[in-house]
C-alpha cells in the first residue's frame, strides 16, 4: 500500500513544513516515508512543490506524473501546474488565494485565479476549492495556513491519518501558545 | 539502531558522525551545505568544524588533519572542486594517514550551477576512488564505508551524492551512539619522504596509484553496494547499467514488468568494478545506460567490451538513445527503457490546454539591499557607456529586468578581472566589478591585487550584507562568528582593499538612494581601481520595518515603483501599485524613487 501526496505552492506559504509534519507523522505510526522538495533558488516567491510518498517497498521519493493520489494546492495556477502527477480519480484540495509573481506587475497583467480554478473544477472530479487566506484571517493569523490546507486534505481521507493524529506530531513541535491556534485551523470545517 | 527521517545531506553527515569524525570543513554551495551545518548542529564540542574561506583552503586544512590520522571531511558543490583542484591532484600522490574523504555534490540539471561537470569523471582523472550512493539510506552506510576504504588505502576518497540524493528525505535506520566508532588521531609523525613532495616521490607514487587501483578494481567488483539484479526471465538478453538516482528510477520504472531485464548498478565509479561489469556484461546482447551527466559507466562497459571481446552492443548518451544533457526523471527513464525493450507506453490522453500559468522566476527578495546597489549604479551611469560584471551570489539575480545590471558571470571572483580585461580593451568604457561579501574573501582579493598592480581602471563595488545568503547565511570572514560559536575579530574588506594598495575605498549605505548615486558619480570618475563597499544587512537576516503605505490622492498611477525596482513588495492591484503587506520590510527605496512622494515608510530611512 503507497500513498502519493503532492503538496505545491509557491515560496513562504510554509509547504515544506507540511510536508515534515506528514512525514513525522507517518514516522509516528511506523509508515516508512520519502519526500523530495524544491529547495534553494526557488525558496522566496518562487514555484515551490514537494513529492512525499508513504508506504512499503520505496525506491526514489519522487513519482511520475499521473501517480499522486492527492493533490494539495496552495495556491490555484501552481495546482493547475502540477496537476499532470495527479493520478485519474486522484482528489485535490486547492486554496482560490491567487499569488501573483512580480513579473506580472511587472507586464501589468491582471492575473486573479479564477481562470485557475475553472480549469480544475473542469478536469478534477474530486476537488476541494476553499479561500484559505480568507479562513487564515477569521482565525487571525496568516501562518495557519498550512494547517488548513492539511486538514482539509485529512477530510480528504485519502492520507492514512486523522486530525487527531496530526495534532499529536504538531503538539511536538510548535510552541505551545500555538498550539491551540493551529488546532483550530486543523478542524475548520468549510 | 534506530529509524529517523533525514534529508540526504543530514544523512551524510550523521553517517559520517557515526564514522568518528574528527574535522569537517567546506564552503557552502548547492546541493552540498547541509552535510557541514547537520555536522555542526550535532557537535558536542569534540569535532573541529569551520566555514573555510574558499574550497581549497577547505582541502588543505582538511589534509592536514588527515595527516595527523584524524578523520576528516571536506564539503563542496562539483564547482568548488575546481577551486581544489591544485591541492586535490597533488594529494592524491602523497596521500593521507587518517580516513579522508571529499564531498563533492554534482548538480544534473543543472538546478543551482554553473556547470554539468561530472565528479566521476574528475575521480578518475584525479586517480581517486569514488562513492556515488543512489538513495539516503546508502548515502548514510556509504559515508562509512567511504572513511574505512579512505584509512585502508591511505587516500583520500571522492563521495559525490547528486541533488536529488543531498535534497531528498527518507525514514532510514541509523546506528545509536553506542555503536559509533570513535577515532584518536595519533598526531603528526614527521616524515619527509612521505609528505613532502618532490618528482621522485611523484614517480614512485604514481606506480603505486595504478597498482592500488587495479586492485581496487577487484576489491570494489565485491562491494555489496555494487549490484547485479537478475533479470525477471533468465533467457533475457538485454540489461540496464545505471547508477545513483537514475537507478531508484529504473527500480520504479521496473516494478511489475514481465520482461524485467537484468540490472547493474555502479557504486564505485573509480576504480570501476570490471570484474563484476564483465560478469553483467555477460550472455547479454544489449545494455542501456542511464546516466546522469557523463557517460561514465557507458565508456567502461564500451571499453570493457573490447578488452574481452564481448559482442554486446552497448547504448546510451554517446549512442543518442538517453539525452546527454540535464537531469533524468521518473519520466524520462521510463520512456527510455520502454523504447530499448521495445514496449509502446500508453499514448498520452488529449487534454485541454491549461490556462496560461504565470513565471515566478527567482527575483531578489523585498527589502534586499542589493536591489539598491544596482539601482544607485544604473542611476548614476544613465546615458553612459558602461559596463557591469557580476559575479555569484544572490546578487546575479540583479541581471533580471527591470534592474539588468549583471552584463557577465562566469565563477567565483570572476568579474574583477572580467572587468580589468574589457576596460583593457574598451578604454572608453567605465568598467564596474560587482562581488558579495562572501565572494569577496573566497576568491576576490587575488583579482584585486592583479587589478591594482597593473594598473586597470575600474570601480570595484562590494556588495556588503554580511552574510553568506544565497546558501542559506553561512558566516564568513566579514562577521566575526566561527562555526565552533566563537566570536571573533571581523576581517575588514576595506583595509584589506587598502591594503592591496586600493587608494579610494567609500563605504555608503545603499537604501540611502541619493547619497550612493553620487558616491557612485564621484569615485567611478576617479581614474584606476577605486572600490565602494555598499554595506546594508541581508533583509532576511533583519527584523523588517512597518511596511510602506501608498497615499491613493498624491500616487498618480505612473507605476514608476514597479518598473524600475521589480520588488515583490510591490504589486498591482485593481490597476494600481499597492504593497504587498506579508513581503514589504519597509527599506524605503520605493519611497525614495517616487516622484510625487506618494509612497512613505514612516522614516525608515
Amino acid at each position: 500500500m503507497q500513498t502519493n501526496i503532492l503538496i505545491c505552492g509557491v515560496g513562504g506559504q510554509g509547504i515544506v513544513l507540511t510536508s515534515k509534519l506528514i512525514a513525522a507523522t507517518a514516522m509516528a505510526h511506523k509508515i516508512p516515508v520519502m519526500s523530495a522538495e524544491t529547495i534553494g533558488m526557488a525558496q522566496k516567491g518562487g514555484s515551490v512543490f514537494s513529492f512525499l510518498r508513504l508506504g512499503d517497498d520505496l525506491h526514489c521519493p519522487m513519482f511520475p506524473e499521473k501517480s499522486a493520489d492527492i493533490i494539495i494546492g496552495f495556491e490555484p495556477a501552481e495546482a493547475v501546474r502540477m496537476l499532470p502527477y495527479l493520478k485519474d480519480g486522484g482528489k485535490a484540495v486547492v486554496n482560490t488565494h491567487a499569488i501573483m509573481p512580480v513579473t506580472a506587475a511587472l507586464s501589468g497583467s491582471n492575473y486573479t485565479g479564477t481562470e485557475m480554478t475553472d480549469y480544475l473544477q473542469k478536469h478534477v472530479a474530486a476537488l476541494t476549492l476553499l479561500d484559505a487566506d480568507a479562513i487564515c484571517r477569521e482565525i487571525g493569523s496568516p501562518k495557519v495556513l498550512n494547517m488548513i490546507m492539511l486538514g482539509a486534505a485529512i477530510r480528504a481521507n485519502v492520507l492514512p491519518f486523522t486530525i487527531g493524529d496530526i495534532e499529536e506530531t504538531m503538539r511536538a513541535t510548535v510552541k505551545p501558545q500555538f498550539v491551540e491556534m493551529n488546532c483550530k485551523a486543523l478542524e475548520y470545517q468549510i | 539502531m534506530h529509524q529517523e527521517f533525514l534529508m540526504g545531506n543530514a544523512a551524510i553527515a550523521r553517517g559520517a558522525i557515526a564514522a568518528g569524525l574528527n574535522l569537517v570543513c567546506g564552503y557552502p554551495g548547492t546541493p552540498s551545505t547541509e552535510v557541514l551545518e547537520t555536522a555542526a548542529k550535532q557537535n558536542d564540542g569534540s569535532r573541529y568544524v569551520e566555514w573555510s574561506v574558499n574550497e581549497k583552503a577547505a582541502l588543505e586544512l582538511g589534509a592536514g588533519a588527515a595527516y595527523c590520522g584524524a578523520r576528516a571531511m571536506v564539503t563542496m558543490k562539483q564547482v568548488g572542486l575546481n577551486v581544489a583542484s591544485d591541492p586535490l591532484m597533488s594529494l592524491a600522490y602523497i596521500g593521507v594517514k587518517g580516513g579522508m574523504v571529499i564531498l563533492v555534490a554534482d548538480d544534473p540539471g543543472p538546478i543551482s550551477s554553473q556547470t554539468e561537470q561530472d565528479t566521476r569523471s574528475f575521480a578518475a582523472y584525479s586517480k581517486l576512488p569514488c562513492f556515488d550512493p543512489a538513495s539516503v539510506q546508502e548515502a548514510y552506510d556509504m559515508i562509512q564505508d567511504a572513511f574505512a576504504y579512505s584509512e585502508q588505502y591511505h587516500t583520500p576518497v571522492l563521495f559525490r551524492p547528486t541533488t536529488r540524493v543531498c535534497h531528498g528525505y527518507a525514514s532510514i535506520t541509523v546506528k545509536d551512539p553506542e555503536e559509533f566508532v570513535t577515532n584518536q588521531p595519533e598526531g603528526f609523525v614527521k616524515d619527509s619522504s612521505k609528505w613532502v613532495i618532490f618528482p621522485r616521490l611523484s614517480y614512485q607514487a604514481h606506480i603505486n596509484i595504478e597498482a592500488r587501483n587495479a586492485g581496487l578494481q577487484t576489491v570494489f567488483s565485491g562491494y555489496a553496494h555494487n549490484v547485479i539484479t537478475p533479470a525477471a526471465d533468465a533467457r533475457c538478453r538485454k540489461g540496464i547499467a545505471t547508477h545513483g538516482i537514475s537507478s531508484t528510477y529504473t527500480a520504479e520504472a521496473l516494478r511489475g514488468m514481465a520482461d524485467a531485464p537484468r540490472v547493474l548498478k555502479v557504486a564505485t565509479p573509480f576504480p570501476f568494478p570490471e570484474k563484476l561489469a564483465v560478469e553483467f556484461l555477460s550472455g547479454l546482447d544489449e545494455v542501456l545506460c542511464i546516466e546522469e551527466l557523463d557517460p561514465v559507466i557507458e565508456r567502461e562497459l564500451t571499453y570493457i567490451c573490447g578488452k574481452y571481446h564481448l559482442n554486446v552492443t552497448i547504448r546510451g548518451k554517446l549512442t543518442h538513445d538517453v539525452k546527454n544533457a540535464g537531469e533524468n526523471t521518473c519520466a524520462s527513464v521510463t520512456e527510455n527503457i520502454a523504447k530499448f525493450m521495445g514496449h509502446t507506453l500508453p499514448a498520452a490522453p488529449e487534454t485541454d490546454v491549461p490556462p496560461a500559468l504565470p513565471v515566478r522566476p527567482p527575483v531578489l527578495c523585498a527589502g534586499c539591499p542589493h536591489r539598491a546597489s544596482f539601482y544607485a549604479v544604473k542611476q548614476a551611469m544613465k546615458g553612459k557607456k558602461a559596463v557591469f560584471c557580476g559575479d555569484i551570489g544572490c546578487y546575479t539575480l540583479g541581471n533580471a529586468m527591470p534592474l539588468d545590471m549583471v552584463d557577465t558571470c562566469l565563477c567565483m571572483g570572476a568579474g574583477v578581472n572580467i572587468t580589468q580585461g574589457i576596460g583593457k580593451i574598451e578604454p572608453d568604457t567605465t568598467c564596474f566589478a560587482f562581488v558579495g561579501d562572501s565572494t569577496f574573501f573566497a576568491s576576490a582579493i587575488t583579482g584585486a591585487v592583479n587589478a591594482v598592480y597593473n594598473q586597470a581602471n575600474m570601480t570595484l563595488v562590494v556588495l556588503d550584507n554580511s552574510t553568506t545568503a544565497m546558501t542559506g547565511h553561512q558566516p564568513h570572514p566579514g562577521t566575526g562568528r566561527t562555526m565552533m560559536g566563537q566570536v571573533v575579530d571581523k576581517v575588514s574588506i576595506e583595509a584589506v582593499l587598502k591594503g592591496v594598495g586600493v587608494k579610494t575605498v567609500e563605504t555608503v549605505n545603499p537604501l540611502e538612494l541619493d547619497k550612493a548615486i553620487e558616491t557612485v558619480q564621484r569615485v567611478s570618475a576617479e581614474d584606476g581601481v577605486k572600490a565602494i563597499i555598499f554595506k546594508s544587512p541581508c533583509a532576511v537576516l533583519i527584523k523588517p520595518e512597518q511596511p510602506a503605505v501608498i497615499d491613493a490622492d498624491k500616487c498618480t498611477n505612473c507605476k514608476r515603483c514597479i518598473k524600475q525596482l521589480g520588488c515583490p513588495g510591490l504589486v498591482l492591484k485593481d490597476g494600481h501599485a499597492a504593497i504587498e503587506q506579508a513581503l514589504c520590510t519597509g527599506c524605503g527605496l520605493c519611497e525614495q524613487v517616487c516622484a510625487f512622494h506618494a509612497i512613505s515608510t514612516g522614516g525608515a530611512n
